[in-house]
């Protein structure tokens, strides 16, 4: 969903709007901590008021997992009837538990593919050299493509039972979070600190040392605000995902995305009410409790060693680092960590390093491209075999023409987006006060998933007999031109304030002003929103364009719903066809067009 | 005092408001400040005394809480069409060329291309940037996007210019190579403004190109007073009568408190102890400011000015020996005189004889004087030690130490003092700081460590 330059861009951008380390965000946290005990106020409570508040909140934490869990513990054989859903508002918050737990487990497999893939990447030179390229290539295969693929995958794998559902839902998850978390991670362990990095071998340190106190630490901002805003994308995947129709067969697995499916089905309006009121609260809580505690205390591992500027701020983690049950339990780990950490090291000595015959090492290198090249075109021509084979040339050429009607419908959304939302995210961005009110709401807008919203455009459309083929542009924008106007606040806020002074005192006004200082110094922000939209609006033609309300089916002509129903009906070759012409659309777009621009914006509109 | 001149501000304050809204900060209380007809007018103070607020005030940037800004006689609303400013930090326009950002005030104004070009080629030869009119800011020098800064604000021929220190982001003698040039455009008689208003902190800078200086004192930013630069122009700075007046402009930095009279023909004036920020005594330790320096930097002075006794001790030359400006040297003085290390008198400085045994002894006897010292004459650190030592375990958060001096302070200089304050006292060994639980940790009085983090 993001491209491979916009995620790096994306988090200097969020730094530059002042949601991490700028002064600006962090006084307005500072005025909603009024609200909330202070970190001094919370120290001051007699001990045991803040270990009370953190062992309860822990154990409630506990009991709510351990009943979430108990319905996700899936059996190996076909349960007796397959579980539906119950539009009874009153499940919406065990629903949402089990969507959020989902979410979790894949956040934590996407950790942990992160650390090997990066790791391996970064230290071996040949793996960088196929991995770094397939990285490139996964981050542009729309995610629900994958989806449809893997589903159909993972349910011949578990036949029957709803574990295969399970696996590809959060595989889904997995895909919109892994590939970005692996590249930023790649890209930390290649820009190490020079003199940090030549420390760690003066010293001797064994490998896992190292991975632990120097390699992880200097990635760990990056990885968290990736992870975070890949998080809040996969809401919309996950939804997506738990309802989806497989081979002519609707399978549900219970959460929120499939309420929402059984009550577009059902025509049942409050129920869909209660849905996105339930989703908007979920996301506000784990926000709240979850990422602002790691990203404040993700704040430590700031590179720089000026200590000037306050961090981020989050009550939760005061309470617990105020709260000394926590530091018990630390100094109960210790030993344990300690044992374990000697142990790791022992096993990850450092071995002398290793300098091969230089003409060897050409000759190898060699060989493996060589290798690499044929390997790769031997892929291709398989899969251009098996879909000459089995579906024949036309259908590429009807399939590519879909492509286009697809692509007709980004270019629009994005005109539309930078006409109408550029100007109003700058202006907002000019504006302390406003910024500081709008842009999390903005970012809640981007993270909010837009599926849920699309059931009531469904019933408009269908009222007022607006066709799909336009229609779709609205709800594949409701998913995407957030990022638009969320990353023009933060190019508006940027902009520095003596190029603002200098311009109001020179006299440069008005229309001057937009086209001289204002749009130039906001370029790259567009950029980066450009290319994240795009991607979500190619992503989200998967579910715009084929959207149903009860028992009617709004199909457009274009490539999301070709993959769409491909999918529905487990065709393998048209869904392989489908999901490579779309994903040689955004890469051939990207390289011409994305590309180019964010090269552009570093050369000459670089602040 | 009637505005009669080309720009001025009468009786002129500005106060920002405390973020939780209930106190005020004063900024400037009750300026008044004219620039003239064909003068050269330098604003001269150290930071905190509003400086920059008040030029940006004049320019139309910022309106002042009371008080009127006149230009050229009408009252101003809006940025000052009359005024064109130098910034320090050059705030050219990254993708434009030198040419269009030199351009860009004509246009502003609505001059046609044909025109606008001439005009800008013709300044941009002026300022001695022939040659680079289709290049990049990023291509350029720091001194010579300082020379496109001129070029833009002269080439709207204002009736002030306007500099905001505009060769401190300089090297020095980059500096001095562009503030010459300066000069003597100015001399040449055909210079596009009428008068300039020059705002530094540098007292070379402001003798050697200013007709009348005018003092700014601190807390809250107020005119303290005038000199007037009665030298010949090109001012020679080997004159006698130039080294008198910066010496003497040294003084008066130096001594907050004292009034100023007009730079006299010989030095008088009574000796006076040089003593912090000359408010009556406020009855809160955390009132009294502490001076922004490191403890290893007051130490290292006291030993230069030991080992070279033959070059005096007259600040002046130790500000030009060292290259210090005032806002770096001033407070390593002030510390000085705190710790009674040292005296300031008659623009000189004179170490007591603790001050020279602290400068000479070994670093645990020297951390004993300063120990010493810092509890008996440094308010904030006793105060901090002795609430630590209330308390059983000896630890304080840092938030009620923060939350005590914002009543004194702005946010960021409350943390400033909180930060200082801990640098000292770390070094006194009177007690810690874990930065990470923000949190203060009496020390037992041994060179042992507290036990690692709990």
């Amino acid at each position: 969903m993001y491209a491979t330059l916009s995620s790096a861009a994306l988090k200097i951008t969020l730094k530059r709007a002042g949601m991490g380390t700028d002064r600006r965000g962090a006084s307005s946290d500072r005025r909603m901590q009024s609200l909330l005990p202070s970190r001094a106020a919370l120290r001051k409570l007699p001990f045991g008021l803040a270990d009370v508040a953190v062992i309860l909140g822990t154990l409630f934490l506990i009991a709510l997992i351990a009943r979430i869990g108990r319905g996700a513990l899936v059996s190996f054989v076909p349960p007796q009837h397959l579980p539906t859903v119950d539009l009874d508002p009153r499940n919406l918050p065990y629903y949402a538990g089990r969507s959020t737990l989902r979410m979790f487990i894949a956040l934590i497999a996407s950790f942990a593919f992160t650390f090997a893939y990066g790791y391996a990447a970064a230290r071996n030179r040949y793996a960088e050299r196929v991995l770094i390229p397939l990285l490139d290539i996964l981050q542009s295969v729309p995610v629900l493509g994958f989806l449809s693929i893997t589903v159909t995958g993972f349910i011949a794998l578990f036949p029957g039972s709803l574990l295969g559902l399970e696996c590809a839902a959060i595989f889904a998850i997995f895909t919109s979070q892994a590939w970005n978390m692996a590249f930023s991670f790649y890209q930390s362990l290649r820009t190490l600190p020079q003199d940090l990095s030549e420390a760690t071998v003066a010293y001797r340190l064994p490998l896992w040392q190292r991975f632990v106190r120097l390699e992880v630490p200097a990635a760990m901002i990056g990885l968290v605000w990736n992870a975070m805003m890949s998080f809040g994308g996969g809401w919309f995947f996950l939804a997506a995902s738990e309802a989806i129709s497989v081979l002519n067969q609707s399978y549900t697995l219970p959460g929120i995305g499939s309420y929402v499916a059984a009550a577009v089905t059902a025509q049942n309006m409050p129920a869909l009410g209660w849905a996105v009121l339930t989703m908007a609260i979920t996301i506000l809580l784990i926000d709240q409790l979850f990422w602002r505690p790691v990203v404040a205390w993700a704040d430590k591992f700031r590179l720089e060693q000026s200590a000037a500027v306050e961090g981020p701020q989050s009550w939760v983690y005061d309470l617990l680092r105020s709260a000394h049950v926590t530091s018990l339990i630390r100094r109960a780990w210790n030993p344990i960590g300690d044992m374990a950490g000697t142990a790791l090291s022992a096993l990850t000595m450092p071995r002398a390093p290793h300098v091969a015959d230089p003409r060897f090492g050409r000759i190898a290198d060699r060989a493996f491209t060589g290798f690499l090249i044929a390997f790769v075109a031997a892929l291709i021509a398989v899969g251009i075999i098996f879909i000459l084979t089995t579906v024949g040339f036309a259908e590429i050429g009807r399939v590519a023409v879909l492509g286009l009607a697809t692509y007709a419908r980004v270019v629009v959304l994005l005109i539309f987006a930078t006409v109408v939302w550029t100007p109003i995210g700058l202006v907002i961005g000019l504006n302390p006060h406003l910024t500081r009110v709008l842009q999390p709401v903005a970012m809640f807008c981007a993270s909010f998933p837009a599926n849920f919203i699309f059931p009531f455009a469904t019933l408009a459309f269908i009222s007022f007999h607006i066709p799909i083929n336009f229609g779709s542009i609205l709800l594949m924008a409701l998913g995407s031109q957030w990022y638009i106007l969320f990353n023009a606040i933060a190019g508006g806020a940027s902009i520095p304030t003596d190029l603002r002074e200098m311009t109001a005192d020179i006299g440069a006004t008005g229309r001057l002003r937009w086209r001289r200082l204002i749009i130039p110094a906001a370029f790259s922000s567009w950029v980066t929103g450009g290319i994240t939209a795009s991607g979500g609006a190619w992503n989200a033609s998967i579910v715009s364009e084929i959207v149903t309300w009860g028992p009617t089916t709004l199909t457009a002509v274009g490539l999301g719903s070709y993959i769409a129903e491909a999918t529905g009906k487990g065709d393998w070759p048209r869904i392989t066809l489908g999901v490579s012409m779309m994903s040689v659309y955004v890469v051939v777009v990207n390289r011409l067009f994305w590309r180019r621009l964010y090269a552009l914006a570093e050369a000459k509109y670089h602040l | 005092m009637s505005a009669t001149g080309l720009v001025a501000v009468t009786d002129c304050c500005k106060t920002f408001p405390h973020p939780d809204g209930r106190r005020e900060f004063t900024v400037l209380d009750h300026i008044d400040v004219s620039v003239e007809d064909g003068e050269v007018v330098a604003l001269l103070g150290r930071s905190g005394s509003g400086k920059s607020t008040l030029l940006r005030i004049m320019a139309g940037l910022i309106p002042p809480t009371s008080g009127t800004v006149l230009s050229d006689g009408k009252v101003l609303t809006g940025p000052n069409p009359d005024v064109a400013m130098v910034f320090q930090s050059f705030a050219l326009l990254p993708w434009l060329t030198v040419l269009e950002n030199v351009e860009l005030g004509l246009e502003a104004r609505g001059i046609g291309r044909v025109e606008r070009t001439k005009r800008a080629l013709k300044v941009i030869d002026l300022v001695g940037l022939d040659g680079f009119e289709s290049a990049y800011p990023k291509e350029l020098s720091g001194g010579m996007k300082q020379r496109v800064g001129f070029a833009r604000a002269l080439v709207v021929a204002p009736k002030v210019l306007f500099l905001d220190e505009p060769f401190s982001a300089l090297d020095v003698l980059t500096a001095e190579n562009l503030r010459g040039e300066l000069d003597d455009l100015w001399n040449a008689g055909t210079f596009p403004a009428e008068s300039i208003l020059l705002v530094t902190h540098n007292i070379e800078e402001a003798v050697f190109l200013a007709d009348r200086v005018v003092v700014l004192g601190i807390n809250p930013g107020r005119v303290r007073g005038e000199v007037k630069i009665d030298l010949p122009r090109p001012h020679d700075r080997n004159d006698a009568r130039f080294k008198e007046l910066v010496e003497h402009l040294y003084l008066v930095m130096t001594k907050p408190t004292m009034e100023m009279a007009p730079a006299p023909a010989t030095p008088v004036t009574a000796p006076e102890e040089l003593r912090l920020t000359p408010v009556p005594r406020p009855l809160s330790p955390y009132a009294h400011p502490l001076p922004h320096v490191r403890v290893g930097t007051v130490s290292g002075l006291l030993e230069l000015v030991i080992e070279h006794p033959q070059s005096g001790h007259e600040i002046a030359n130790i500000a030009e020996r060292l290259r210090l400006p005032i806002d770096d040297l001033l407070p390593i003085l002030e510390a000085a005189a705190l710790l009674e290390f040292a005296t300031v008198s008659e623009g000189a400085l004179h170490l007591t004889e603790l001050g020279r045994e602290f400068a000479l002894a070994d670093i645990l006897e020297s951390k004993e004087i300063f120990r010493r010292e810092a509890l008996a004459h440094v308010p904030i650190v006793a105060a901090i030690a002795n609430t630590l030592r209330e308390k059983s375990n000896g630890r304080m958060g840092a938030g009620f130490f923060l939350d005590l001096l914002e009543e004194h302070y702005p946010d960021d200089e409350a943390r400033r003092q909180f930060e200082t304050a801990v640098e000292w006292g770390r070094y006194a060994e009177l007690y810690e700081y874990d930065a990470m639980q923000e949190q203060l940790t009496l020390s037992d009085g041994t060179s042992a460590p507290i036990a690692a983090l709990n």
